[in-house]
């Protein structure tokens, strides 16, 4: 029993983590309709930011996170003023084109940069371990994750629902011409909700790094993880895929603990279900954009 | 002229044989005896240009978009390397088309996920697809090998009679055979009424099932094609190296594969034999420059490309060829890339 509940605390922190990594991508893929293949870049080099600036430079671990987040949004913004806006008009296959080919030059830069093997984060001391509450294993790094996440998808919702800009935001991706008529900067909106889907994936890398591992294959290696998250969540709010890396993030971890020898498997079979019942995803909306 | 024997006497014209293409095949040939020391590498474009070919079937021609070609590859290259390892079928070319059945049969089944939903659902099920069936290689190891691979495969002489030898020459001959006899169907099909109704379901599909077209059947039809063509080339993989391992689900190849027919260019068969011999080039190019970062000047070219434009940059790369031909023929240009956009 208690190890059921040990299982489903680890899957929830793993599910909260993944959802802060791929969130971003929501709004790209799911709002914007671009297929950004390189999310994953984002995330990683906000790991390594946080990983050089806690090891190297021996900044503290609480930090560094924040400037993992504001670099992971700097690299963005200047990649999405530069290259991503010519691209929000083509086709599919342009976009998947282009993004694959920025994610083998993020792969090879950071393996040129900081060498191929998977890199750890020093932790401060009050995370490492675990402590029994009712007999159940709580790790606390994990607890911290799911506390920061938990925090975030909060904020990101009131964000959405509440403020001034959440209304812009929706009503640009609902209907981008009507949108800029009524006098909504509809690019703007769409750079500065790209710059901070980053800086969120950032700050997930940098949490990531951790329980994921991080290497310079981290954007081709959880690629799929991300694009899960989003097809299966649909794109019609931030429930969606919030759900979707619960799901997902339970059903990793019970499946790698319970039928450890199929792998992936279960993961992939479930994702290809799904798509097949609800194409738009299990909370999306029925009508495509 | 009626408009629909205006049509009909236009995809006649195309379907015909120009001379460029001859002279394109014959050069090929000849390479064959021109570089003797150079099989293995000639070897591997010809593979790649035959699977690049099996996206184009339905990337240029039915406008599917698949990040997961790679599962029929590597179903085709482990079909081979069992039927050869195990002794059952032993002879390389009735191996060759069990393999590439296999591939189909797989095809077949996916095809039905795959016409489902829109772009971004079949980039992600093809993707699953290729990625559930490397989990599963990687899980059956007692019958797949593994990460070790299938190994110790012993292919027997083609029809009984022409041994692969060590330098690769049967093994090149035997590929631009088989390459050039499916290139012979690929382009018989796509110039039949069907390749045209291909294209119309690309160009608009609400249209093309308005004037009668099956939309969902000939997308099945020409998935599962496309399908048995990687599935030879997978076989042909096999059959040439003697090794079959897991990185033929990988997602690079994949990826590559779309790189390589999008330097070729979509929609007229010969982009993706182009393409391979550019691509492999490319790769050597920059893995004697930097060995172990070449991955990321081919990232350059792929973003490259997008940014400049397809249509743009293959209208450059004509500009040369095209300027020759109206100078010497003294008519309009002959060699154009049709447009294509999936």
């Amino acid at each position: 029993m208690t190890a059921i509940l040990t299982n489903l605390f680890d899957g929830v922190a793993y599910g909260m983590l993944l959802f802060v990594l791929a969130c971003g991508l929501a709004v790209t893929l799911g709002l914007m309709n671009f297929v950004n293949l390189a999310h994953g870049a984002f995330a990683m080099a906000g790991g390594y930011v946080c990983m050089v600036l806690v090891n190297r430079m021996g900044w503290p671990f609480f930090a560094a996170l924040p400037l993992a987040f504001v670099s992971s949004a700097a690299i963005g913004i200047v990649l999405e003023r530069t290259l991503y806006r010519h691209l929000y008009a083509r086709n599919h296959l342009d976009q998947v084109l282009f993004t694959i080919g920025l994610t083998f030059m993020s792969v090879a830069a950071v393996d040129y940069i900081q060498g191929s093997s998977r890199v750890f984060i020093n932790l401060p001391a009050a995370l490492q371990g675990q402590f029994d509450l009712f007999g159940v294993g709580i790790g606390r790094y994990r607890l911290m994750i799911i506390v920061i996440c938990g925090l975030l998808t909060i904020a990101l919702q009131m964000v959405l629902a509440k403020t001034r800009f959440g209304s812009r935001l929706r009503a640009a991706v609902d209907d981008p011409r009507a949108a800029s008529g009524l006098g909504i900067n509809v690019p703007q909106v769409f750079a500065f909700t790209f710059a901070f889907g980053c800086g969120l994936a950032g700050l997930g890398g940098a949490l990531s790094a951790e329980i994921l591992g991080l290497d310079p294959y981290f954007p081709l290696k959880f690629m799929i993880y991300f694009l899960i998250v989003v097809t299966v969540g649909g794109s019609s709010s931030i429930t969606g895929p919030f759900l979707a890396s619960l799901l997902l993030g339970i059903g990793d971890v019970a499946g790698k603990y319970y039928v450890p020898k199929m792998g992936p498997f279960v993961i992939y079979t479930m994702m290809i279900l799904i798509l097949i019942w609800r194409p738009n995803g299990l909370f999306g909306r029925t009508a495509a954009r | 002229m009626s408009a629909s024997s205006d049509v009909g006497y236009h995809a006649q014209r195309h379907a015909r044989w120009h001379y460029g293409e001859v002279a394109f095949w014959l050069i090929v040939l000849a390479c064959g005896f021109a570089f003797p020391n150079r099989y293995l590498i000639m070897t591997d474009i010809l593979r790649l240009a035959l699977f690049t070919m099996s996206l184009d079937l339905i990337l240029g021609y039915a406008g599917i978009v698949s990040l997961g070609h790679a599962a029929f590859f590597g179903v085709g290259a482990y079909a081979a390397g069992l039927l050869a390892l195990h002794g059952i079928v032993t002879e390389p070319v009735l191996a060759l088309v069990v393999a590439g059945l296999a591939a189909m049969v797989l095809g077949f089944a996916t095809s039905f996920l795959v016409i489902r939903g829109v772009d971004l659902t079949r980039l992600m099920v093809t993707l699953g697809i290729a990625l559930l069936l490397e989990a599963l290689a990687e899980r059956f190891s007692n019958i797949t090998g593994g990460t070790d691979g299938l190994q110790g495969i012993e292919m027997q002489p083609i029809f009984g009679v022409i041994p692969f030898d060590m330098f690769g020459k049967a093994g090149f001959f035997y590929s631009l055979a088989v390459l050039f006899l499916l290139f012979l169907f690929a382009r018989r099909v796509v110039h039949s009424p069907f390749g045209l109704s291909l294209r119309a379901i690309k160009n608009n599909p609400l249209r093309a099932a308005a004037i009668g077209i099956p939309v969902n059947r000939r997308l099945i039809a020409i998935y599962t094609l496309a399908a048995f063509y990687a599935g030879i080339a997978g076989a042909l993989f096999t059959q040439t190296t003697a090794i079959a391992s897991l990185d033929v689900f990988a997602f690079e190849r994949s990826a590559d594969l779309m790189l390589v027919l999008v330097i070729g260019g979509t929609g007229y068969l010969y982009g993706g034999l182009i393409g391979a011999v550019v691509f492999r080039m490319l790769q050597e190019l920059f893995s004697t420059i930097t060995p172990q970062y070449w991955q990321f000047w081919i990232g350059l070219v792929l973003v490259v490309i997008v940014l400049v434009g397809r249509q743009r940059l293959h209208r450059w790369v004509l500009y040369v060829p095209n300027l020759v031909i109206k100078q010497l023929a003294g008519r309009k240009a002959v060699v154009a890339v049709p447009e294509s956009d999936a």
